[in-house]
């Protein structure tokens, strides 16, 4: 069969856009948004539930809610989204043809009959074992089968994108080296390929245990393996996350990376490193000895850390400079307050890069240490921490991302925009406050996954302290905010992507390879190179209102830290 | 002679790439060292240290 070469280009951004790959970037992004829909609606039930006051499931329906809360936000959504992410980063901007599109249809035929699978497993109600799934806690064979189909699926997805890159070099549609947006994109893929092999090797065979033809699976050796993949899939979002705040600082302000060297080489660190950092998910278990917990942990993961903090630094360094030489070069935050706050496409992303840095980061780091891990282990902190990474963090910057996608890729116009601006956020700070009230209980032990901390009818019973309980209600209240911004997102993008007013004018032609080649560089004159950022910034500085930012970021690091080892001292009084 | 006014892209293609760039541009040798980093020291250590663990009797 002919390979398809229709292209189009959108009229507003120059983007190019293969028609294989348009169609497979909104089947995937639309298949996302669905598995957000069901697992926002779960979100509600379950915090409903953690609100001690309200307490509105029982405790069976409790467990099947969030095992499906779980599942279908932080295993379909992000990854499908991510998927989508993956080929938007291969043939949009590298102006390519998508390899493979039939193995692309195949994969994403896969992950949609998988997430179908688990759900019902899960909703029948035998498989209520919570996302993590620990052996010898058991689920209905079709709840592995459903995951072990979902991750098939995704790895063809990752090797379309990366077939995708050796037609664009031997097609000559770009030059050099690929650009940054996409090298962040080639990290996650990277991860990804890890994670999902770890899946397999772990699912596979408690699939076959739940069906009778393996006769035990060693829990310790399951948790083990299970956390390369449930751990690396958090930094697949990472990377595609981080990505993202690239792009859209380039798409918002034309900004270019302060150093593309130095924001590559942290995507090196990535690669090498924060895979390894799924030891800390472990850090409390006995029969793996010290060294590999802090060797895996502390060494690497600190590298792996380093890495998010050059991102989070040069991005909005690269915002600053792009601010500035605009003029906007007045005191330290002039580039700051003059920045589109009302444009949800900025504000979203910028959300996410400081809730991610400051709430998830430090909380990480501090999670990460095998001594201070005890204070929290098993707490609700925890939750804590990865709502403030995973869903500050990546699906704010998700759904920011579609804000740029529905005109440029859908071909619509946003519905709703009033409410779009003001979408980012009720999300991103009723997450924010959410997670901040999820580790503050957590600090005060209260336990994660946990239907009653009341105990009301046990034998051994506890009592929280009463602030436990306030922290509590503020955490749902604060959930609630979040819920109504996730309405507000599925409302605008579900509106503006059935009945936005449509937008002509990019229609799909056929392009030979000849003409589908980059033209060669433009040359750049000396004196522009020489003199870059000539005159802005303050005292020699170009961004010194991110090192600013910076320094507030270190502050609140060391002080966390040290309360927490202060805390550490206090919690078992050994005069 | 007039000095050259620009840097042509002709001009980069004499000068080799340097090793860590060429590193960079290989995303099939970034995949195996992704891949291969997390199986040696996590996965492979971790798994050797639970086999290690003498049986209960
Ligand atoms: C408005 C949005 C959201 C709200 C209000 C919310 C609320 C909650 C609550 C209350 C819990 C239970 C914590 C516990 O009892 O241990 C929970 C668990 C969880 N949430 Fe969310 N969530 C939201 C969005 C998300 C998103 C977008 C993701 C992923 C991308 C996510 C991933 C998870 C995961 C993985 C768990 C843990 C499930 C388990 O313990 O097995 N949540 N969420
Ligand atoms: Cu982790």
């Amino acid at each position: 069969m002919a390979i398809n070469r229709n292209f189009r280009t959108c009229p507003t951004t120059g983007l190019v856009f293969h028609e294989q790959a348009d169609r497979l970037i909104r089947w995937n992004a639309v298949a996302g948004v669905v598995s957000l829909l069901v697992g926002g609606v779960l979100a509600l039930l379950v915090t409903l539930t953690r609100w001690p006051a309200v307490h509105l499931l029982p405790a069976d329906w409790f467990y099947l809610v969030l095992t499906a809360h779980g599942l279908d936000m932080l295993v379909f959504w992000i990854i499908f989204f991510e998927i989508a992410v993956l080929y938007f980063c291969g043939a949009v901007l590298l102006r390519c043809r998508i390899a493979a599109p039939r193995w692309a249809w195949l994969g994403f035929a896969l992950m949609v009959i998988g997430a179908v699978t688990n759900n019902v497993a899960v909703f029948r109600g035998d498989s209520s074992v919570m996302f993590t799934s620990y052996a010898p806690m058991g689920a209905h064979p079709a709840f592995y089968l459903g995951l072990i189909l979902f991750a098939v699926g995704a790895l063809i997805g990752c090797f379309v994108f990366l077939g995708t890159l050796v037609v664009a070099r031997s097609e000559g549609t770009f030059h050099g080296s690929l650009p940054l947006v996409t090298f962040g994109a080639v990290t996650a893929c990277i991860i990804a390929i890890f994670t999902i092999a770890s899946g397999a090797i772990i699912l596979i065979p408690t699939f076959l245990w739940s069906i009778g033809l393996v006769s035990h699976i060693d829990s310790l050796m399951y948790r083990t393996v299970w956390w390369a993949f449930g751990h690396s899939s958090q930094q697949i979002n990472v990377a595609a996350h981080v990505s993202i705040w690239y792009a859209i600082a380039a798409i918002v302000f034309g900004a270019k990376a302060l150093s593309e060297r130095v924001s590559r080489t942290a995507f090196l660190l990535y690669i090498c490193f924060l895979q390894l950092a799924s030891a800390h998910h472990l850090l409390a278990d006995p029969g793996l000895t010290s060294n590999w917990k802090i060797f895996n942990t502390s060494y690497a993961m600190y590298l792996a850390v380093l890495a998010s903090m050059v991102h989070g630094l040069t991005v909005p360094g690269a915002i600053e400079v792009a601010q500035r030489e605009k003029g906007y070069n007045r005191g330290l935050f002039e580039w700051l307050r003059k920045a589109p706050w009302g444009n949800p496409v900025f504000s979203g992303m910028f959300i996410s890069l400081v809730g991610f840095g400051f709430l998830g980061g430090i909380s990480g780091v501090m999670m990460g240490t095998e001594q201070l891990n005890l204070i929290i282990h098993n707490t609700i902190y925890v939750p804590g921490h990865f709502h403030a990474t995973v869903v500050v963090g990546t699906t704010l910057a998700f759904m920011s991302m579609t804000y740029f996608l529905i005109p440029v890729l859908f071909r619509r116009e946003l519905m709703f925009p009033g409410l779009a601006r003001w979408q980012p956020y009720l999300f991103g700070l009723g997450m924010s406050s959410f997670a901040l009230f999820m580790m503050g209980a957590g600090t005060l032990g209260v336990p994660r996954r946990h239907w009653d901390i009341t105990f009301a009818g046990n034998p051994l019973g506890y009592e929280f302290p009463g602030t436990a309980y306030l922290m509590m209600g503020i955490m749902a209240l604060s959930g609630i905010v979040a819920v109504v911004g996730g309405i507000a997102y599925l409302l605008i993008t579900v509106g503006s992507v059935f009945f936005g007013k449509r937008i002509g004018g990019s229609e799909f032609k056929a392009l030979s390879v000849r003409e589908g080649r980059a033209s060669p560089p433009a040359p750049q004159p000396v004196a522009a190179a020489i003199t870059g950022h000539g005159s802005i910034g303050i005292g020699g500085f170009v961004a010194p209102g991110t090192f600013t930012l910076a320094l507030v970021f270190l502050v609140a690091f060391v002080l966390y830290y040290f309360v927490n080892w202060k805390y550490l001292s206090t919690l078992w009084p050994l005069s | 002679m007039a000095a050259p006014q620009t840097i042509r892209p002709e001009d980069e293609a004499d000068e080799p790439v340097p090793a860590m760039q060429q590193l960079l541009d290989n995303p099939f040798l970034l995949l195996f060292i992704g891949i291969a980093m997390p199986t040696v020291l996590y996965v492979v250590w971790g798994v050797m240290e639970i086999v290690g663990i003498p049986l209960a009797r």
